[in-house]
């Protein structure tokens, strides 16, 4: 066991972990963080994809004492302070990004780490970005749409409701 | 209409926030004290005679607290069929057991033949591995014509790999025999239905869990029904009574089919929390979801359409195999006949229909209903042979699906295939099509995909499918072995605001947010007041769930009734409470007044005298504002359908890429259009993914070649384009209270023929003379379609 120190959405945590424990097991099953999702055992579904020191990683794929001192931020701390959902939460709510909701947390985590990097995403550019983000119930449609709302766009030419 | 969305509003999802939170509850995110895990060993051979088991050094190893085998639940009853289907000579499908761990045989890769239950999964996973088993490995039967006429049986005591051979509408068979060796001209077309995995994101999970002191067991699941989970696993599994079996079905990550059906896992984490006085907790991973979840489609088909001169359908016959797995899987019999035969008129007019189903058994994983259920099996079968007739007698394909439409003073119309359609216009949804889709502007997009150097095509096609699963009466004529009503209970309380508790169960739908549109607007009340319960055998009665597209047009029509008896009692108290003659009280936006004067209570006024009953006509009126409603509907809804796709394929390459995908849609009244459109949208993200790249694999020894997801071709965002919707065309449903057909499942269904009718009409534009390619439609198989072509 190695203790290891790192901050999760914000706050400090420190936990004694196997060398083999990956990212996503401490997240969900110690700090019961279970909004991570695992839909696969080769990295490629993104329903675990959360940011680590800012850039969006699979805690399936990374060991938990690879982000020993690291800032973890998960789709528990994406809300504003004060509860609301935050710009691409609710773009997602406003344009039925998400139906049954297990991919969704993978989505916000990844369409975060897109916008900061390109605030204003073409459809293309959107598309390319999710490759690593699997969803069975959209269609990626409203998910697309979504993203480009919440960078400002304007979606009102895209089809249907 | 309510102030905050009734019925026709597109209203947000409330169940977004908490999955945008990630505060959802999915199976695997419930954690109990002291729970442990189980872990199965699982054959890797697909066709196999299990000499012995060995589990001692598996036993002593950290961690383990047990190991079952399939001896252990040799006592215990089998996993059934729910549809029984008769051959054409009458004799009753094979039905041999499922039992929960395979005993004296492995009958495909993946069959589970012991459990370890242990501290960790970890330990759990160590231990499966050291369990030691001797196979005596028998060539696996994969091939289904193989099947059919080896002797290598998946089931040696049933002396063959035929379920059975069936015949709809055998009195039909002769007639359309004679109209098709009397035609004009016959297409005739032998296509594969490619099998698909569901690949619901959220994989199965089971947690079983036993009070000694009562008695009680807890399965908390992964499922679409929990009640017909707890009824499978109490009358036919296990024998656990059902009074004392609560099954949950928590948030589920999505199911497409694949969580309708009960899985032996669910059955093991009983008996293991049982034994143990331990909860027992299971999550698949993605390997074995890929090895064990119920596949879909796996036809193997040829269809002929015989015409007359004037391009007017005479008949539609079609032989079949379907593949059913190594096991029946719950209702793997009635989806390749009457969710599959039953539609083979298709949209038409056609006298004359027969459909021949052989299904059969192969080592492979069982197949079972997956989106759309039999109904895409027919829409394919049907619009490929149309287009391809269309193409061989020279006349525009919309023409020749218009010519033999069924019109919309035809309603209702008996179909050659059995059914009666209720309502419809396909015709306008044609009309509708041409226009959203902009047909006419297809040939300038043709022209600037050709200065590119690519070829362009134009695929449509109509589909109509029977949903809002069904009329208990009939289905039972049919086979059926359970009632396929819903229920609904609707509990004012006291304060005013409402819990209703529902047999359907949302997992993706968006029930938490459509139910309380539908009963808001009856009562002239906010949504926000209107709770849903859903998914706790506990807590809501005897209900069905959610698949066939079926939540809306059956538990919505019990939740209407459930609403209405609860308006009739309030009617009375209001009667009560304002002096009056029940018949002079009115019912408008939340208020009972009566007629003629400006005496009137608000619903929250007499839901608190219901509950708070001073001065109350005890001796006429009950106390308390709750009112159930059973509901089994007169008749299957047809939603119905006209697609239109464009593709471009790189002749140089073989590469396909929608680029343009038109869904419209006929769903009747539409409830939440936001929902229903993004319903679709999900349909077409799934039904193009059968056309262009899913494709379950298994080898010749029965080795699964797709079990993952980087050899599974999932689609993905870049895969896949924007789409456009319509479902402005509705003609409603005549038989249910909403005038609501379902709308789950059309986009899967409407959209592979599409898909490749367009792939088609891009190669004959390029001069190749390809006349069908089997899906999934890869750049390979495009390729060497047009080599062969010269």
């Amino acid at each position: 066991m190695t203790k290891i120190t790192m901050t999760v959405n914000g706050k400090s945590v420190s936990k004694d972990v196997e060398g083999n424990t990956l990212l996503v097991s401490l997240l969900r099953d110690d700090l019961r963080l279970t909004g991570t999702h695992v839909g696969c055992d080769t990295s490629q579904c993104g329903a675990c994809t959360i940011h680590v020191n800012g850039n969006a990683v699979k805690a399936c794929t990374m060991f938990a004492i690879e982000a020993d001192g690291a800032d973890v931020a998960t789709i528990e701390g994406q809300a504003n302070s004060d509860g609301s959902l935050n710009v691409i939460q609710q773009a997602f709510q406003d344009h039925h990004g998400l139906q049954c909701g297990f991919c969704t947390p993978g989505m916000v985590m990844s369409a975060a780490a897109l916008l900061k990097d390109n605030p204003k995403p073409s459809e293309a550019e959107v598309r390319h970005y999710l490759d690593g983000n699997i969803c069975r119930c959209t269609g990626y449609h409203n998910i697309v749409k979504a993203i480009m709302a919440a960078s400002g766009q304007d979606v009102s030419a895209i089809a249907a409701e | 209409m309510p102030k905050d969305g009734g019925i026709g509003a597109s209203t947000t999802r409330r169940e977004d926030v908490r999955f945008l939170t990630g505060r959802g509850q999915y199976s695997d995110d419930i954690m109990t004290f002291g729970e442990c895990a189980a872990v199965f060993a699982r054959s890797t051979v697909a066709n196999g005679t299990i000499k012995s088991i060995n589990t001692d050094a598996a036993a002593a190893m950290p961690g383990v607290l047990a190991i079952f085998t399939g001896e252990d639940f040799v006592e215990v009853g089998g996993n059934p069929a729910g549809w029984a289907i008769n051959s054409r000579n009458g004799d009753p499908m094979k039905e041999p057991k499922r039992p929960v761990l395979a005993h004296g045989k492995v009958r495909h890769v993946g069959d589970a033949y012991a459990a370890v239950i242990a501290e960790t999964v970890q330990q759990g996973r160590d231990a499966a591995e050291a369990i030691e088993i001797d196979i005596e490995e028998h060539d696996a039967v994969i091939n289904m014509k193989d099947a059919l006429a080896g002797t290598n049986y998946v089931h040696d005591e049933i002396g063959t790999n035929q379920c059975f051979d069936w015949g709809w509408i055998e009195d039909n068979r002769d007639a359309t025999d004679a109209a098709i060796k009397g035609a004009h001209h016959v297409t005739t077309l032998e296509l594969v239905n490619n099998r698909l995995v569901p690949n619901a994101m959220e994989p199965r999970c089971s947690i079983g869990s036993y009070n000694p002191g009562t008695g009680d067991y807890k399965l908390q699941t992964t499922s679409q029904n929990p009640h017909l989970t707890r009824l499978l696993i109490s009358a036919f599994v296990m024998g656990i009574p059902e009074n004392k079996l609560t099954v949950i079905a928590p948030d589920v990550g999505g199911g497409f089919g694949s969580k309708i059906y009960h899985y032996g896992e669910e059955a093991l984490v009983l008996a293991a929390a049982k034994r143990l006085g331990r909860t027992v907790k299971w999550t698949s991973d993605r390997s074995e979801a890929f090895l064990t979840d119920a596949h879909g489609r796996d036809h193997v088909t040829k269809i002929e359409l015989a015409l007359d001169a004037e391009g007017n359908f005479l008949a539609f016959r079609t032989e079949t195999h379907a593949n059913v797995g190594a096991y029946l899987s719950n209702f793997a019999t009635a989806t390749p006949t009457f969710l599959h035969g039953t539609l083979m008129a298709g949209n038409y007019t056609v006298p004359n229909v027969y459909v021949n189903v052989k299904a059969v058994f192969t080592n492979t994983a069982p197949v079972d209903a997956y989106r759309g259920a039999g109904r895409p099996e027919a829409t394919y079968s049907l619009e490929r042979v149309i287009d391809m007739a269309a193409r061989e007698i020279g006349m525009d394909p919309v023409e020749l699906r218009r010519k033999n439409f069924i019109k919309p003073d035809q309603f209702p119309f008996a179909s050659a295939a059995g059914l009666e359609y209720d309502s419809g216009n396909y015709d306008a949804l044609m009309d509708q099509m041409e226009k959203v889709a902009d047909k006419a502007g297809f040939a300038k997009r043709r022209a600037e995909s050709e200065a590119k150097g690519l070829l362009r095509g134009f695929g449509v096609n109509a589909y109509v499918e029977a949903c809002g699963i069904a009329p208990s009466n009939l289905v039972g004529i049919l086979g059926a072995r359970v009632g396929l009503y819903d229920a609904a209970t609707v509990r004012v309380n006291a304060t005013g605001n409402l819990s209703v508790m529902v047999g359907a169960h949302s997992h993706g739908q968006g029930h938490e947010t459509v139910f309380p549109q539908v009963v808001a607007d009856m009562l002239g009340i906010d949504a926000g007041s209107i709770d849903i319960v859903h998914g706790d055998t506990s807590k809501i009665p005897f209900g069905m769930g959610t698949y066939g597209s079926r939540s809306l047009a059956v538990c919505g029509s019990a939740v209407v009734r459930a609403t209405e008896k609860i308006i009739a009692k309030a009617t009375k108290i209001a009667a009560h409470m304002l002096e009056a003659s029940e018949s002079d009280i009115e019912f408008t936006d939340g208020t009972f007044g009566v007629v003629g004067t400006n005496k009137s209570v608000s619903f929250g006024e007499v839901a608190l005298k219901a509950y708070i009953p001073h001065q109350f006509p005890i001796e006429d009126i009950e106390p308390g504002l709750e009112e159930t409603a059973f509901y089994d509907p007169a008749n299957f809804t047809f939603p119905s359908g006209a697609y239109c796709c464009e593709v471009e394929v790189d002749p140089e390459t073989g590469k396909v890429c929608v680029d343009r995908m038109t869904a419209v849609d006929d769903f009747g009244n539409v409830i939440n259009p936001m929902i229903v459109t993004g319903q679709v949208h999900g349909g077409l993200g799934q039904g193009i993914g059968q056309a262009l790249m899913e494709n379950t694999t298994y080898d010749p020894d029965g080795q699964l070649l797709s079990a993952s997801y980087m050899d599974y071709a999932m689609p993905r965002a870049d895969d896949l384009p924007f789409y456009t919707v319509d479902h402005s065309q509705g003609t409603p449903c005549t038989h249910n209270p909403l005038g609501v057909k379902g709308c789950g499942e059309a986009g899967a269904i409407g959209s592979p023929p599409t898909v490749v009718n367009a792939v088609i009409d891009a190669l004959q534009s390029g001069g190749k003379n390809v006349t069908h390619i089997d899906m999934p439609v890869t750049p390979h198989r495009v390729w060497s379609a047009m080599k062969n072509a010269g």
